[in-house]
């Protein structure tokens, strides 16, 4: 919720809340479409599966179109966010989307370790000492409490397989 | 007089050493979750709820309410200390609270909020311990109408009280009944809304939900202020805390009014937030030297936290007797009596003794292992505090992730959270409020199961639910709470216009 200031530009606030109602407005359209496929009249056992969503779904609709209207007719001047801060967002989104994709496939420990080392080096700026012990220590240690302790198992990845673990 | 000796047995149950053990480990591990940023009490329950699936369910609510009280307690550390609120209910602590340890006093203040805290909280165990037998008399005149009355009046009290726009809260609160619905329809067995998806079938879980929009989004919003992060220095004797507790007294009032204040809108699932404002707010206007206010008065710290956590703790109350939970945090604790297989509802109170009675015991107890705990502790946790978000941030992000994955242990799971997360930083930017929408993902099912029972069994007649007194007086008071806005501005038009 910024000011407006010379320097700085990113996405004007306005947009991003017409935009935010459009999507959730959308999103009702599509539980209409689904109650619709699943029948929302009376059947032999009473209110059929469509019934209930398709009630919340027109609601949905219809509290979006208010949304969007009250978005529209806002004339302040306020920022989303800077485009420096977006950035920081998206340095954050982008490496846990890769971290949460690549999981089924190397594993929760192998993963997670490198996600946090690429963190702390990359956007925290730490030694390779301090990021070592700190990647290395956090999965070493969530391996003892959930796996030993608590035995709730973590998806595991061809490393843990060739240690055995 | 079966209530004393149920409440005996409780304390009983909670005394045993294993309880007392996961009581402090609850505490100890909920202070750390308020205090550190992107952890809050919600999420960092349902982040550690899948570990207590293999304890006792007595034992496992004991541990994860001890975290909520241990969260609410965190909170106030970091307000006072470095004027960051941990927890949205801490955030009118600041007010008063950060300005008193800059002149040096943070010993007080934080004196101040614990034992308020504790104040609050056994207060409304008192009243929970007062009212819950009562609930059990209720149980046997509870039908589908009634059920779905009470769902009614829970959701439009959060359009009425919540400080949004109501429309943003309605939509939001739409999109978390959408979402339940997605899956298997529990009546006619049919599948809906799930696209063709096979991952869909179960629908989405409330606690994915959860972790992704509080634990995630909270991330990326702190991530948008940069990785700066400022440190301070606690101190806690002693005398400090004898001295202030000679003090507290003299604020009988200003703590009585917050007790209520916090009770009511705890009952009334409004939560702890919208408490400590209003408490904040009264005790501003009412208070003595009410224009101070803001520049270090200990009445300011007192009145917030009092009600903050008399309205944590007796949101439990409508949790465990009606299966409606008065805030996020204590959905997730609603989620996880499902998942222990216990139905909340009046039933529970005539059912499950031992355990509704051990949980009200181990409030008592919680409650004072907290206050000693976070008495004591202080300077660790404001350590906790100044481990720099660079660090701290990739930690919390793990543990969501395995929170999320151990849930129903899916990878599809984890993406999920993501996608929730990044919708919850869009969606607190645009200023819709997430709590209803959480509860309305662990409520949709039940209500619209209620809903539909109703209707069958007045072959879709609306008129079921103004059949009788009961739920007529629960729907007219959900009306009234759904137009209390526009109630008031009336209200206000009309005094103008006669003056």
């Amino acid at each position: 919720m910024t000011e407006l200031p010379g320097s700085e530009s990113g996405p004007a606030h306005k947009t991003l809340e017409i935009g935010m109602a459009l999507l959730i407005g959308a999103f009702g359209l599509v539980v209409i479409f689904g109650s619709l496929k699943a029948g929302i009249n009376w059947g032999a056992e009473g209110p059929r599966a469509g019934f209930f969503p398709f009630y919340i779904g027109t609601a949905i609709v219809a509290a979006s179109a208010i949304n969007l209207w009250s978005a529209q007719r806002n004339t302040d001047r306020r920022l989303f966010a800077a485009w420096g801060q977006l950035r920081q967002v998206m340095s954050v989104v982008v490496p846990t989307a890769i971290y949460v994709g690549s999981m089924p496939f190397i594993g929760l420990y192998v993963s997670s370790m490198l996600f946090i080392a690429w963190f702390m080096r990359w956007l925290g700026g730490y030694r390779w000492l301090t990021t070592i012990a700190v990647a290395v220590g956090m999965p070493v240690l969530t391996y003892l409490v959930f796996e030993r302790w608590f035995l709730v198992p973590l998806p595991k990845g061809p490393l843990e397989e060739w240690l055995g673990l | 007089m079966e209530e004393l000796a149920n409440l005996f047995h409780g304390f009983a149950v909670a005394l045993q050493p294993y309880n007392i053990m996961l009581m402090i480990i609850g505490i100890t591990l909920g202070v750390i979750i308020g205090v550190l940023p992107g952890l809050g009490g919600a999420n960092g329950v349902a982040i550690l709820l899948p570990l207590t699936f293999s304890m006792p369910p007595t034992s496992a609510i004991i541990m994860l309410s001890c975290i909520y009280w241990g969260a609410l307690f965190g909170g106030a550390i970091t307000s006072i200390l470095f004027n960051i609120p941990g927890e949205p209910w801490s955030v009118a602590t600041t007010f008063d609270g950060y300005p008193m340890a800059q002149q040096g006093k943070p010993g007080e203040a934080l004196t101040a909020a614990f034992t308020s805290s504790f104040v609050g909280a056994l207060f409304a165990v008192i009243m929970i311990t007062l009212v819950a037998p009562l609930v059990a008399g209720f149980a046997l005149r509870f039908g589908p109408a009634e059920k779905f009355a009470v769902y009614f009046l829970a959701f439009c009290s959060f359009v009425g009280l919540s400080k949004e726009p109501p429309f943003k809260t309605i939509a939001a609160m739409m999109m978390g009944f959408a979402l339940a619905a997605v899956g298997l329809d529990s009546i006619t067995g049919q599948l809906r809304l799930t696209f063709g998806v096979t991952e869909l079938l179960n629908g989405f879980d409330f606690l994915i939900a959860v972790i992704g929009l509080f634990g995630i989004g909270e991330i990326l919003l702190t991530m948008e202020e940069g990785l700066a992060f400022r440190g301070g220095n606690a101190t806690i004797n002693l005398r400090v805390v004898l001295q202030t507790w000679c003090e507290l007294p003299s604020y009988w009032m200003t703590s009585l009014r917050s007790c209520l204040i916090g009770c009511w809108m705890g009952v009334t699932p409004a939560g702890a937030t919208p408490a400590s404002f209003m408490s904040y707010g009264i005790a501003k206007r009412l208070a003595r030297r009410g224009n101070n206010f803001g520049k270090g008065e200990i009445e300011g710290v007192i009145a917030p936290e009092t009600a903050a956590h008399a309205a944590g703790t007796s949101a439990l109350l409508p949790m465990l007797s009606l299966g409606v939970p008065g805030s996020p945090t204590a959905a997730v604790l609603l989620g996880g009596l499902l998942i222990w297989g216990l139905q909340p509802g009046p039933m529970l109170f005539v059912e499950q003794k031992e355990f509704v009675w051990g949980l009200i015991a181990s409030m008592y107890l919680g409650n004072l292992a907290g206050l000693i705990v976070v008495l004591t502790c202080v300077p660790i946790f404001a350590a906790i505090l100044r481990v720099p978000f660079g660090i701290i941030a990739p930690l919390i992000l793990v543990l969501c992730a395995i929170g999320a994955y151990s849930v129903h242990n899916s990878t599809f799971d984890v993406m999920l959270m993501l996608v929730f997360g990044v919708l919850g930083y869009l969606l607190k930017k645009c200023n819709y409020p997430l709590a209803p929408l959480v509860l309305a993902i662990v409520l949709g099912d039940k209500a619209e199961e209620a809903f539909r029972q109703s209707l069958l069994g007045s072959q879709g007649s609306l008129g079921v639910f103004f059949s009788n007194g009961l739920v007529s007086t629960i729907m007219v008071l959900g009306l009234v709470a759904l137009f209390w806005s526009a109630i008031q501005e009336g209200y206000s038009r009309l005094r103008t216009a006669a003056a």
